[in-house]
């Protein structure tokens, strides 16, 4: 057998290099993931870091940090924190770190589909990085938003800042549609034998119609920041209203893309806490079907209802009214999920291992920014809420917090089976709490900022709004202390922590990937599992 | 053998080639920048040949493995369709955003271009290709093309290898034509790139497809090379495809430029057609 398939080509490359070359050329979809979640980790509390600086910035009305006026070293700020936690945290993290070390492992393949595309997809993300970070040195830095919107960022900022963020953008968005291509290929052509669509495991779903986003999405995005680079530098006409172009046009292009974009960061979390949940429970997941059939519905649907970002944007009232409605309707499918993973603890025989502490953690934070996205779909409400506060407290808890807890419900649950060591449980379990009352402390309070009027994207206010500002500023120390603490624990369980074996969870972890080693081997399911 | 893996799956060697692409990404986005703002316009052309490199290099791994290694089983063959599949996709909804701008401005014309498309005021207004001239001939040129590589792959499918080769020739020729009719057109546009919504539109959309024609052109004359080589067989031909379809797919963009961008506004009441 071995020798029709090519065996001695794979016998070779067991010998491959070590030292930098390991990783620098590696092909191995482990090696892969773990550079990316390195990267997410470093990227993680540069952007927490900047997002100290806004808080510390705003814990009280008047200047802090910033000179008086400086408004837009803010606004440089809050882009920087956007554009690094979304692009080279929460995406390296889910998609690029814990979706190539586990779509290979959990549908019983020995790599990915394209082991060169997707190195070159990580290291994609290093010129990207470059160029953002170089962006906030080179010139003034890019103050427009992480929304890149026109005409702030047409005629704006004429400096190299805007130019070199957009063209981080176009590397990190052909990194992010190259690995969708490898691990759409993977999914669909290397899954074990006996594990149909309706087999697979929910993770492997998630990634599935999470890559499917991102390759029709970006590729949008692609278009509408070469229409920004061609409008700064080559004289386009696109956005420039006085020729006959259009600076909304730049804002349907982006939440085109925008709106599937938040689904692509909270949807591999949905799949990781669905496994946490189940195992935690010792019950398998409540209505699988549902669950994997929601999570395309959530898909589908994030395409259509874009303009709920732009209802002060200037839109007939029909239009509010068709998206106002399309909007609510993601309620439905994320309703499903939510109450599936309630029915699978309901008379489960549930454990409280931090793992688990994160999911019920990302179902409490993404019902809460459920809830005001509720609030928020109705265009009338949200023409007073639109660039509040409020605004801001709903996305963090929603697609912030919701991707950030399954992050570390996904590490807590896989570092042993990535590692072969196990973190200490009560080291965890303050991470945890310490975070969950950081962030609530932090978020909490912007929804009555926001209701009061409180503006995002300004680092001065009125005394009016002092109260809550204080106590989010305190909420995010917290917050950064326990990031902190994490960094402690990853440290720490990596180099002494106690050893464990294949299946480290017992008997509710089922699936191929608690069937192999921990750590799992260099090359794993090189006979293909047989799955019933 | 002790090491070899039991499944149909192709597993890549360690490759330099990767981080050189990323390395090659670096360099193309830096000279960029230093072109726009007028530090340099030499970086940006290092960056693009050693993209060209990285490709070749990347490429020429890739056909080893498939001819002479071997290891490009039928289950690697249906990834990289899979793959190319997908790829397509993606470029497709690239299009789209192109697309989209067009729309925008044709069916919601503002008061700047005279409430018209195509614009009509005195500031932007334009004169605009007729679209029964050098148009037709190239929405032609690119039909008969598409013919002419199926014709190829028909001649593959029964191991003619001269009928592929002849199909290819044509193939590449015709698309070659077709870029040098745009590119005539293009020097004698009565309106130019930056004056208005118009000529961004139509240079942008036009000049992407452009751009893919010349790849694909490329493409094809690669697997000419190949084809004088004996690299195809009637069973095994995964690179031949991938190009073909990539042809088909600018084929059809054309198809959709013409009708939207050249005939259907050429068909507005405020459409002024340029003699020539």
């Amino acid at each position: 057998m071995s020798s029709a398939y090519g065996g001695a080509h794979d016998a070779h490359a067991h010998h491959g290099p070590t030292g930098w070359k390991r990783w620098a050329y590696s092909t191995n979809h482990k090696d892969i993931g773990t550079m990316y979640l390195i990267f997410a980790c470093i990227f993680g509390l540069v952007g927490g870091l900047i997002s100290l600086l806004i808080r510390y910035e705003l814990q009280e009305p008047g200047m802090q940090l910033l000179a008086e006026g400086d408004y837009h070293q803010f606004n440089v700020f809050t882009t920087a924190h956007g554009l690094i936690m979304v692009f080279f945290l929460i995406m390296p993290a889910l998609i690029g770190g814990f979706g190539n070390w586990f779509i290979p492992l959990m549908i019983g393949a020995p790599d990915m589909a394209f082991p060169r595309l997707n190195n070159m997809s990580f290291w994609f993300m290093i010129p990207s990085a470059i160029m953002l970070v170089g962006s906030v040195f080179a010139g003034d830095g890019a103050g427009t938003g992480w929304t890149v919107y026109a005409p702030l960022s047409t005629s704006g900022h004429s400096g190299p800042s805007v130019d070199m963020a957009i063209l981080a953008l176009h590397l990190a968005g052909a990194s992010s549609i190259l690995s969708s291509i490898n691990f759409i290929t993977t999914i669909f052509n290397m899954r074990a034998p006996g594990m149909t669509l309706h087999r697979m495991p929910l993770f492997i779903w998630s990634q599935l119609i999470t890559t499917f986003l991102l390759l029709l999405s970006l590729p949008v995005l692609a278009g509408a920041i070469t229409m920004l680079l061609t409008d700064r530098n080559f004289g386009t006409a696109f956005y420039d209203a006085s020729r006959g172009g259009d600076p909304i046009l730049y804002q349907h292009l982006f939440w085109f893309f925008g709106h599937p974009e938040v689904y692509v960061l909270v949807l591999p979390a949905f799949g990781i806490i669905s496994h946490v949940i189940a195992t935690f429970s010792k019950k398998p997941i409540f209505g699988y079907l549902g669950m994997a059939y929601a999570m395309l519905a959530i898909g589908a649907v994030g395409f259509i209802v874009w303009a709920h970002h732009m209802y002060t944007a200037g839109m007939s009232v029909d239009t509010e009214a068709y998206f106002l409605a399309a909007t609510l309707v993601i309620a439905v499918p994320t309703g499903i999920k939510i109450f599936s993973w309630l029915a699978t603890m309901w008379g489960g025989s549930i454990e409280f291992k931090t793992p688990m502490l994160w999911a019920v953690g990302l179902i409490f934070m993404f019902t809460v920014g459920g809830v005001t996205g509720v609030v928020l779909a109705n265009s009338p409400v949200t023409t007073a809420f639109h660039d509040t506060y409020y605004v801001v407290g709903h996305f963090h808890y929603v697609m912030a917090m919701g991707a950030l807890f399954g992050i570390f419900s996904g590490w807590y649950y896989w570092i042993g089976k990535m590692s072969g060591r196990q973190y200490n449980e009560t080291l965890g379990k303050w991470h945890f709490w310490l975070t969950m009352i950081g962030v609530n402390l932090t978020f909490f309070p912007m929804h009555f900022s926001g209701l009061a009027g409180m503006p995002r994207r300004i680092p001065d206010y009125p005394d009016a709004f002092a109260g809550w500002n204080y106590i989010s500023s305190i909420g995010s120390y917290v917050a950064f202390a326990s990031a902190l603490l994490f960094v402690y624990i990853a440290i720490k369980t990596i180099t002494s922590g106690e050893r464990v074996g294949a299946n480290y969870w017992g008997e509710g972890a089922t699936g191929l990937e608690w069937t192999v080693d921990s750590p799992a081997p260099h090359h794993t399911h090189e006979t293909m599992p047989q799955v019933r | 053998m002790a090491h070899a893996g039991n499944h149909p799956y192709h597993l890549s060697d360690p490759s330099p080639w990767p981080i050189l692409g990323s390395i090659a990404a670096l360099v193309t986005a830096t000279g960029l920048i230093w072109f726009m703002h007028d530090v340099t316009p030499w970086v940006l052309p290092i960056g693009l040949v050693l993209v060209a490199y990285t490709m070749f290099v990347w490429w020429r791994d890739v056909v080893n493995e498939a001819t002479h290694q071997k290891v490009h089983t039928s289950v690697v063959q249906l990834g990289l369709r899979y793959g190319m599949a997908l790829f397509i996709s993606s470029e497709m909804m690239f299009f789209f955003a192109w697309f989209w701008a067009f729309f925008n401005a044709a069916l919601y014309p503002t008061d700047q271009m005279g409430g018209t498309w195509p614009p009509s005021s005195p500031e932007i207004g334009v004169e605009i290709f007729n679209p029964w001239g050098i148009p037709l001939l190239n929405t032609v040129i690119l039909l008969t093309s598409g013919v002419t590589v199926t014709w190829a792959h028909h001649g593959l499918r029964k191991g003619d290898q001269q009928t592929l080769i002849r199909g290819l020739w044509l193939t590449v020729i015709l698309g070659a034509i077709f870029t040098g009719f745009q590119a005539y057109e293009y020097m004698n546009a009565p309106f130019d790139f930056t004056g208005g919504i118009y000529g961004t539109t139509f240079f942008m959309a036009t000049g992407f497809h452009g751009a893919h024609v010349i790849i694909g052109t490329i493409f094809l004359a690669v697997c000419l090379g190949r084809a004088y080589k004996g690299h195809f067989t009637p069973d095994h031909h995964f690179g031949f495809e991938a190009a073909a379809w990539y042809w088909h797919f600018v084929d059809v963009v054309w198809l959709f430029l013409f009708t939207f961008i050249y005939w259907w506004t050429s068909v507005q009441p405020s459409a002024v057609l340029a003699a020539h």
